[in-house]
């Protein structure tokens, strides 16, 4: 199979939408990268220039070393499934399986072979001679998955393809995705703003914002080490605590409690604080990052509470604090105490928005 | 009549009492014309019979076997449907895959096509014969000047040419409203199918055979329907530009009763011919419909 690297990729309609400004990556073989993003963060763009759907303004596209920037999208070998599934409604399953290798001029038993392979592989025997018209959600996008599949690409690209699904049905599916592309040697590019899919499916993920590539990581070095504070905030659920703190000296202040910063060689007169709420919890008495104030609502999501806390403050502003908590105790309008282990603190800058835990590392490597 | 203590019962009472006077009208306007029109060609009633009905049962359609004229306009009839429905199919279908192309301009070109179906009839009539005039005409003007011919043509003497005007002036009538129709037809079908498609390699004519021409095709029938019943009734354009000449040789159907109720005063046998092509036009129609049904039952693949 092949890799597929996009360099400096741009995409500009006009002058004033680029929804693709520079996305430089690469996927590798057996590789499963997942564009996550919110709506508009040109995503779906990147892949489209990746299937020749749209020609990039500026950069280049590769695949297996090759140049295939300016190649028409049939002859890329590439297989796309699309957000709306794209069945063809005047063909029946095995039709829409088999137009591709058809247009490809395949023998007419191989066709068979492999169309019936892949209706096994998914399980369609049944629906083989029904028209997308009769059929659920779910089959469907079974067979617009069949139709990618049949035509063994060397790319898979995949737009959304949960989307149209209802909830339970997605996370069924996600699990017989994950399965289906780790057995396909073929890099594999998803397209998706659900963080979940993200997290679960790739090897890889490449958040995207404002047509640039925010971070590129694992998924779980992507929720442990966020880059910046987009990354931080778009991540995770629920969100992150994400607090601008003014500081003095070596602490940054939150409320009345004074929160140790990290070894910065200049301190800021202002800093970020980002801790998720499952990291937050109540304090023991060896704790020492310690903070006290008010709860003022309790939300139930079954395996934890979320409490959402105002920290005392005696002279500023008082600052929210959520914290995912047990659910065997019950607290309302009361004083609560909170630990914020200093390994779970993120810390960011205010301008920019970086982590400065990676600025550090790279200033002491440098 | 209606059980009032339900809901449906009393939706049901409505609904009747809002259809009723529609139906009343379809009664008026269709039904009593064409039961008035059977009934009359079961009589003769001409100048032979100082235009009085006499009861002569199915005379009039024994008649209309052996009448000559009468089936030499079916066959000019015949002739005009087909090939103007046929050409304005091609030609419509043609403009609305332009028109479906994003170009500068698109929305004007988009209003203006439709103008010829807009305007009235008689008048393109009018204009047209004066276009293919023979003496003062502009097609013999322009053919006079690029020196394809030496003398000016009697278009709308000559028995063929004629009937070609008469069918390039309908196709320049009536494309338009084809085009507007499957334009609303391509609309409709999904600019992803293309895209999947090209991705799996299709090129544009593939595209065309495969996506386009079948997800299209209940538009098609459509238009083929109401372009079909609407030529096979032709008579304005006709009369206004030949008059049915020359020798009959543009004479449709409807202009030959047209004559034989208007002028020769032939009530008896004009209804028959009226029966007649009434008839074969509801055939035509209704195998036309259980087509469209089919196919669209086919397309949406709720069979």
């Amino acid at each position: 199979m092949a890799r597929l690297e996009l360099k400096n990729l741009n995409k500009t309609f006009s002058p004033k939408v680029i929804p693709v400004k520079d996305v430089s990556l690469t996927v590798e073989d057996g590789e499963f990268l997942t564009l996550l993003g919110p709506s508009g963060c040109g995503k779906s763009t990147v892949l489209r220039m990746i299937a020749g759907l749209e020609e990039p303004t500026r950069g280049q596209i590769r695949l297996g070393g090759e140049d295939i920037t300016f190649r028409r999208p049939g002859d890329r070998n590439m297989a796309m499934v699309f957000q709306s599934y794209a069945l063809y409604p005047h063909m029946t399953v095995s039709e829409n399986l088999a137009s591709g290798l058809k247009l490809k001029n395949i023998p007419r038993a191989e066709i068979k072979q492999r169309v019936a392979e892949v209706a096994q592989l998914l399980g369609l025997e049944e629906l083989l001679n029904r028209k997308p018209g009769q059929m659920s959600g779910g089959q469907r996008q079974r067979v617009a998955v069949g139709r990618a599949l049949v035509r063994q690409a060397q790319v898979f690209l995949l737009d959304e393809p949960l989307s149209n699904l209802d909830a339970l049905l997605r996370e069924r599916v996600r699990a017989d995705l994950k399965q289906i592309f780790a057995t396909q040697k073929a890099p594999v590019v998803y397209v998706t703003h659900d963080q979940t899919e993200a997290m679960t499916l790739s090897s890889k993920v490449a958040v995207l914002n404002n047509g640039y590539v925010q971070q590129l990581a694992p998924p779980d070095r992507i929720y442990s080490h966020p880059a910046n504070l987009f990354v931080a905030g778009f991540v995770g659920s629920p969100q992150m605590n994400l607090l601008t703190l003014p500081c003095r000296g070596r602490y940054a202040l939150l409320g009345d409690f004074q929160i140790p910063l990290l070894d910065i060689p200049t301190v800021p007169p202002q800093i970020v604080l980002g801790i998720r709420p499952e990291n937050v919890r109540i304090a023991q008495p060896e704790d020492e990052h310690i903070i006290q104030g008010r709860v003022f609502l309790v939300e139930h999501l079954g395996m934890h509470n979320l409490v959402s806390v105002r920290v005392n403050s005696s002279h500023s502003e008082p600052q929210t604090v959520r914290a995912l908590l047990p659910t065997d105790q019950v607290w309302s309008n009361e004083e609560i105490t909170l630990a914020l282990p200093p390994q779970s603190i993120h810390w960011f800058d205010v301008e920019s928005g970086d982590s400065l835990v990676g600025r550090q590392r790279v200033e002491t490597m440098s | 009549m209606f059980n009032t203590k339900t809901i449906r019962g009393r939706e049901q009472r409505t609904a009747w009492i809002l259809i009723v006077p529609a139906l009343l009208m379809l009664l008026f306007v269709f039904g009593y014309p064409i039961l008035r029109a059977f009934w009359l060609s079961l009589f003769t009633q001409n100048l032979g019979t100082r235009l009085q009905p006499v009861f002569s049962g199915f005379d009039n359609y024994s008649r209309m076997a052996g009448d000559g004229r009468f089936w030499q306009s079916f066959w000019v009839t015949i002739i005009f449907t087909v090939s103007s429905v046929v050409l304005e199919l091609i030609l419509g279908l043609a403009i609305a895959l332009i028109l479906n192309q994003k170009f500068f301009g698109r929305g004007l070109v988009r209003t203006s096509a439709i103008i010829p179906w807009a305007l009235p009839t008689a008048l393109i009539g009018l204009a047209w014969a004066w276009i293919f005039n023979d003496q003062f005409g502009i097609v013999n003007d322009i053919l006079l000047r690029l020196g394809i011919i030496n003398t000016g043509i009697n278009w709308l003497g000559d028995p063929t040419l004629a009937m070609f005007a008469v069918i390039f002036a309908d196709v320049w009538k009536t494309t338009p409203f084809i085009s507007i129709l499957l334009l609303a037809g391509l609309q409709s079908i999904s600019p992803d199918l293309y895209e999947a498609h090209s991705i799996d390699g299709a090129t544009p004519w593939q595209n065309f055979r495969q996506i386009t021409l079948p997800l299209l095709l209940p538009q098609i029938l459509i238009a083929m329907l109401f372009r079909f019943a609407q030529a096979f009734g032709v008579f304005d354009l006709i009369q206004v530009m030949t008059g049915g000449g020359p020798g009959g040789a543009t004479e449709v159907v409807s202009l030959y009763i047209y004559s034989t109720v208007m002028r020769y005063l032939d009530f008896g046998y004009g209804a028959a011919l009226v029966v007649v092509t009434f008839l074969l036009l509801i055939l035509a129609v209704a195998i036309a419909s259980l087509l469209l049904n089919k196919l669209r039952a086919r397309t949406s693949g709720t069979t």
